[in-house]
């Protein structure tokens, strides 16, 4: 198979921007059912960001490529880890509290405390791993019950270890000491914040997760148990243990969600910490088809719709949960879309063979039937 | 693409369940209208920006919500409103207060504790305008121009503890809090010391109905009703609330347990917010006037004197009191009022932590 066929990269294309289409139509009528005023609404999201804007796009969309990539490696093995969130919650408490202890100085704080998150969510996700392998509980539903745990686990604990800052009602571990907190990267001209100094991470990440998946004999096998556990087999590979370890590098990058945010703006952990991010995780993966380029750019649009929706309510006198709508919307869109454009992938596909095959045939008896 | 329709598939019940945890209480779409010619025109433009749930919410954000509405009436200042999604970062609490600055409001109030680090950083970024924000008083929000509102619920459920404590028959009441957060344990604090100022011997159960960060307790009525429910079973015969929406389900206990069952209502006079079918059953309310406190940041303002720094409203400023709506309580009246002038008087000090 041709990747870089112009048919494949039309259809390929047109599954996204199907989807943004539909996602625009469908909430449009929505806003006119309602009695919004659908002009002022786009012309809010659509506007051009400004500087500001702009950092906290690349940002969010930060945060969101982590999340996506983690729920993405399990998908590529066909596991669905639908605990990242929890995952990403437990290992940012976790590497929150050490952080906060100011043990190691500066720099070194940081590189530890990313380790500390790394194996707090490998661990987290290892529990499911393990009741999967050894107990055959489905993934889903024990991640989804570990999700719960998770956030009973982290409040107890949060509790336990607040550090109650003098008047305030907030509740939140130890602040990280000034010298591990990352000022941040002056990208974006104009702007008077700044972009996460941990965007390299994400960066690292979507490399390593490209070259590891497609460029190694891990990968292949990993991929390989996904299509077909029992090929894989033939093969000679060892499922559970494949199970074991893309479960736990799912959590390990889990973890690794939370760091921008701890390191670069809350500086603590605490209940004003964003939440949600692993469901967010499960549809950028989804919609970028698990590969390194599209979650990144499905990560710029999430990241892009949820920046600009924050003045609907200014501007258009909107909430801004509308923007929930379209981004459902588009998520269904686009799963729909991806099926229809395989199915005609396929038809024109099985259309070409029988042409080439009737024309082969065609040809044939005048060749065969040439008498020496 | 089966794998594709399968996740599909979770991730709508996901977002399901994330629907029913969070309140998008949006559904009065604030207006930005100041143009109303009734009374003293000002100009001053007074942004409000909301804790999750936003005006709707019969509670917290209502409350200011209230004291807005107050300035825009007698005032005439223009107001836009905006309020917080559910699990939303740093960055968008900051984005919605500069954005309210962009769109040229001079005087920001931000309710909630979570937008303390925010309105700090706002207010740093613009030292033009000033902001207020309720429920905080931490370095975080501080500023030359930030007006730091808190309450000492404490001074009130203080009286609102005496007055149970009184008129129980069992010597036996309750207490549910919506979260177990450092704020709500104010309030325990407060009833159970007011309760024990009366009775010494007074039994008194607490429960939280959740824990942070799930903050699903200021909003579910079921829990609130379960939770009661339990308490009057087990004798008590008046419970108190500091729950916000989950509240609703206390009344709804109160009423099911029948004659002599009382509950206790907060924030605002639930005897006359609260359904109508079980006003009749709230004693006494712990009223927290965060009304008070806005308008009071908007007026002194319009009158040239903004207002900075920590302010605590307590019983001796009127930031906080019990109600009388419904005449339950008027023969032990005169008694809550000799312990309010005691604690004005400084003769009493409540307590903040259980």
């Amino acid at each position: 198979m041709n990747r870089l066929n112009p048919r494949r990269i039309l259809l390929g294309l047109s599954a996204p921007v199907l989807a943004l289409i539909v996602a625009f139509v469908i909430t449009s009528i929505i806003l006119v059912l309602f009695g919004d005023p659908v002009r002022e609404v786009w012309s809010t999201i659509l506007k051009a960001p400004k500087p500001r804007q702009t950092v906290q796009i690349i940002n969010a969309a930060t945060v969101y490529y982590l999340s996506a990539i983690a729920v993405a490696v399990g998908f590529r093995m066909n596991l669905f880890n639908i605990g990242v969130d929890g995952q990403y919650r437990v290992a940012v408490f976790a590497a929150a509290v050490f952080a906060g202890q100011a043990w190691l100085p500066g720099f070194l704080n940081i590189i530890v405390a990313i380790i500390v998150a790394m194996v707090a969510g490998g661990f987290w996700a290892s529990i499911a791993a393990y009741l999967k392998v050894k107990r055959g509980v489905s993934e889903v539903i024990s991640t989804i019950m570990l999700n719960a745990i998770a956030t009973g686990v982290v409040s107890w604990l949060l509790l336990k270890v607040a550090d109650r800052k003098e008047g305030s009602n907030a509740i939140a571990t130890k602040t990280i000491p000034e010298s591990s907190q990352l000022e941040g990267l002056k990208l974006i001209p104009g702007a008077t914040n700044r972009v996460y100094t941990l965007i390299v991470l994400a960066v690292v990440v979507g490399f390593l997760y490209w070259f590891v998946l497609g460029r190694t004999r891990f990968g292949f096998d990993l991929r390989a148990t996904g299509r077909s556990e029992s090929a894989a087999v033939a093969s000679g590979v060892n499922v559970p243990r494949m199970v074991m370890t893309a479960m736990i590098a799912s959590g390990a990058l889990a973890g690794l969600i939370g760091m921008p945010l701890l390191f670069g703006q809350d500086h603590n952990y605490g209940t004003t910490f964003q939440s949600g991010l692993g469901f967010a995780g499960i549809a950028i993966a989804l919609l970028g088809r698990n590969n390194a380029i599209g979650i990144a750019f499905a990560s710029l649009l999430w990241a892009f719709l949820d920046i600009q929706s924050n003045a609907l309510q200014i501007t258009a006198g909107v909430a801004q949960e509308i923007v929930f709508i379209i981004q459902g919307v588009i998520l269904f869109a686009v799963v729909i879309a991806y099926e229809l454009i395989r199915r005609t992938d396929k038809r024109l596909e099985q259309q070409r063979v029988a042409r080439e095959l009737a024309a082969q045939r065609k040809a044939q008896p005048a060749t065969e039937g040439a008498p020496a | 693409m089966r794998h594709a329709m399968k996740v599909a598939a979770v991730m709508s019940v996901a977002a399901l369940t994330l629907a029913a945890c969070g309140d998008s209480g949006n559904d009065s779409s604030p207006s930005g209208s100041g143009s109303s010619d009734s009374g003293k025109k000002s100009d001053l433009k007074v942004g409000m920006a909301y804790d999750v749930g936003g005006r709707g919410d019969q509670s917290f954000n209502d409350a200011a919500a209230a004291g807005l509405d107050k300035a825009k009436k007698e005032l005439g200042v223009e107001t836009k409103e905006a309020a917080a999604v559910n699990g939303e970062n740093e960055a968008a609490r900051e984005e919605r207060l500069q954005q309210l600055v962009d769109a040229g409001y001079t005087h920001i109030v931000a309710v909630g504790f979570a937008y303390a680090a925010s309105v700090g950083k706002a207010a740093k970024d613009n030292p033009d305008v000033n902001f207020a924000i309720v429920d905080d008083a931490s370095d975080d929000s501080k500023g030359a121009n930030v007006d730091q509102i808190t309450f000492a619920e404490n001074e009130g459920s203080f009286l609102v503890g005496a007055a149970a404590a009184l008129k129980s028959k069992a010597g036996h009441i309750g207490f549910v809090g919506g979260v177990n957060v450092p704020l709500i344990k104010k309030f325990e604090a407060g009833y159970i010391a007011g309760a024990k100022a009366v009775n010494p011997n007074i039994k008194i159960d607490s429960q939280y109905l959740t824990q942070p960060p799930d903050f699903s307790g200021f909003g579910d009525p079921a829990k609130g009703k379960t939770a009661a429910e339990g308490m009057y079973q087990k004798g008590a015969d008046i419970v108190y609330h500091a729950a916000g929406g989950s509240g609703g389900g206390v009344f709804t206990a109160a009423k099911a347990a029948g004659d002599g069952k009382w509950a206790i209502g907060v924030d605002s006079d639930q005897a006359l917010t609260a359904p109508a079918d079980v006003r009749d059953k709230i004693l006494t309310s712990m009223v927290k006037k965060v009304d008070v406190a806005v308008y009071d940041f908007i007026k002194s303002a319009a009158d040239g004197k903004e207002l900075t720094g920590p302010n605590e409203y307590n019983l001796a400023k009127g930031g906080v009191d019990y109600s009388k709506t419904g005449g339950h309580i008027d023969d032990i009246a005169s008694k809550l009022d000799d312990y309010k002038q005691q604690i004005i008087d400084k003769k009493i000090t409540v307590p903040t932590t259980p």
